[in-house]
């Protein structure tokens, strides 16, 4: 594979810039593979890197529906952050840190990996102790976590509204400075990239139809390119994952959700860090070409529809023009919508199924970007294996029944509730 | 924006509901001995197709019955509305 680097950027120069590779191949796919991943997402490309690079396993498929980058891992808000209070939700996302921290060299792709720092927002006393407990939990793990108070998050980002008589004040905030965002399509091709050229076939444009499992054992799938054999296959769909566990006569906790963001016209360096509203739910960061990345609430209804309606964008915007006045001075660029794997609790689900060979990578709800190598990583682990790795143990699929729930929000079964 | 006809205020716009979730899961009965599988499905596991779904909405800024809508998941498109005792 040619290297990436200012020398090849130079020699290239001299030819135009006609003869650089391909970045993958588009392959015609083989009768079997020894793992097939469906889904070319960032979990599903990340999956088939780490089981080259960590298991040398490079007889591997990636089967994509629609194109590499084209599904969530091009439609998110680019954020990562571990500020989880739970001990397995820490743990996890933490050890995603380390590995984002490394990502660019590692996988010989600038991901623009940018540790901005994000500051939740508190507006009461009692939200200012559950961040403290929030914030000692985090630190507990080994995660960085500073509690500022009101004069702290007005140095910071003094644009937004410190005014005292409004509905909600700002009280102060917790920040993890080590949080930050990264540039989310160069995460898909460089992971595509990789895995390319230690042998893993990327095939686009490819549907799964069905599986052929027999005798309780996985052995290949069924696809509008023809029938591919495989004793083990991992489901990373995201929000398709309902539609192929149905196939599968399986019947998850889970439900797809239809999630929107947005971008406003580029301005100026304003905002340095990721914020978030506390007194509902908005974010927003500044992208290196100016525009405010927005996002907040699902739009509440079941919805495989990858586009939303005006009103939840409306209430997004309402809260994060009361948190930030200034956005109501801003034309929206763009808008979209993708579709979330809500899982019942919240968390997600890295696991082996009751079918021999058939490994599970779903209910990423809201948050999959920021976890997508500590799940490619775990998820390889789990398959090549066959048994978890105690970083996704707790992220079991019995864990509904077992009554180990992780719900990190609190907020029950019905995690699509705002 | 969808629009909702309440079946007891006629159609209305999607800002005075709340959605429900879907309305074909059955509490297992009363009386009767229930077996994990059972529960697990009744509290946590849900078909969510993609296409055809009968879903729980609350008219809750408006009169604030609680009925069901026949949609498409993939569209949106709304085919019927129904008072909660109704069935499809």
């Amino acid at each position: 594979m040619q290297k990436y680097s200012v020398f090849n950027l130079i020699k290239n120069a001299f030819s135009s810039h006609e003869n650089w590779e391909v970045a993958w191949k588009d392959p015609t796919p083989k009768k079997s593979y020894d793992v097939i991943i469906i889904g070319g997402g960032g979990h599903g490309l990340a999956t088939a890197y780490y089981l080259a690079k960590e298991h040398n396993i490079t007889n591997v498929a990636i089967i994509e529906k629609g194109w590499i980058g084209g599904g969530n891992v091009g439609r998110n808000t680019t954020i990562i952050r571990s500020n989880f209070m739970h001990d397995a939700n820490g743990r996890f996302n933490e050890f995603s840190m380390d590995l984002w921290r490394n990502m660019s060299q590692e996988l010989n792709f600038n991901v623009m990996f940018s540790p901005r720092g994000i500051i939740n927002l508190a507006h009461s006393d009692a939200q200012m102790n559950a961040y403290a407990r929030r914030g000692n939990s985090m630190r507990l793990n080994g995660i960085d976590a500073v509690l500022l108070n009101r004069e702290q998050v007005k140095k910071l980002i003094p644009m937004a509204d410190f005014s005292e008589d409004v509905r909600f004040p700002i009280f102060g905030g917790l920040m993890q400075p080590s949080a930050g965002t990264a540039r989310h399509d160069a995460v898909a091709w460089g992971y595509a990239r990789q895995a390319d050229s230690m042998g893993v076939d990327i095939i686009q444009n490819c549907e799964v139809i069905g599986f052929d499992v027999i005798g309780g054992k996985i052995k290949g799938v069924r696809t509008s390119k023809g029938d591919i054999k495989a004793n083990k296959i991992g489901l990373c769909v995201a929000g398709s994952t309902s539609i192929l566990a149905e196939k599968l006569n399986m019947t998850l906790p889970i439900e797809t959700h239809l999630l929107q963001a947005c971008v406003s016209e580029p301005i100026k360096p304003l905002l340095d860090h990721v914020v978030t509203f506390g007194a509902g739910h908005f974010y927003c960061s500044q992208s290196d070409k100016g525009e405010m990345v927005m996002g907040g609430d699902l739009d509440g209804y079941n919805s495989y529809a990858q586009r939303g309606n005006l009103p939840t964008l409306q209430h997004v915007l309402t809260e994060g023009i009361a948190m930030f006045p200034f956005l109501s001075k801003l034309k929206m660029l763009r808008t979209w919508g993708g579709i979330m794997d809500m899982s019942m609790d919240g968390s997600p689900i890295i696991d082996k199924t009751h079918i021999e060979g058939l490994y599970l990578n779903c209910g990423w709800c809201y948050g999959g970007f920021k976890s997508t190598p500590a799940s490619g990583w775990t998820f390889a682990h789990t398959i090549a294996q066959d048994k978890v790795h105690k970083l996704n143990a707790d992220y079991s699929l019995n864990r509904f029944s077992k009554g180990y729930l992780l719900d990190e929000k609190g907020l029950g079964t019905k995690t699509w509730i705002s | 924006m969808l629009f909702i006809k309440c079946p007891y205020c006629g159609i209305r716009s999607q800002n005075e509901f709340a959605y429900g979730g879907d309305a074909t899961v059955k509490r297992p009965e009363l009386n009767k001995e229930i077996s994990d599988k059972e529960w697990d499905d009744f509290v946590y596991n849900r078909k969510s197709p993609r296409g055809k779904h009968l879903e729980f909405w609350h008219h809750i800024s408006g009169c604030r019955q609680w009925f069901k809508v026949h949609r498409d998941t993939a569209t949106h498109e709304i085919f019927k509305t129904l008072k909660p005792h109704e069935e499809l």
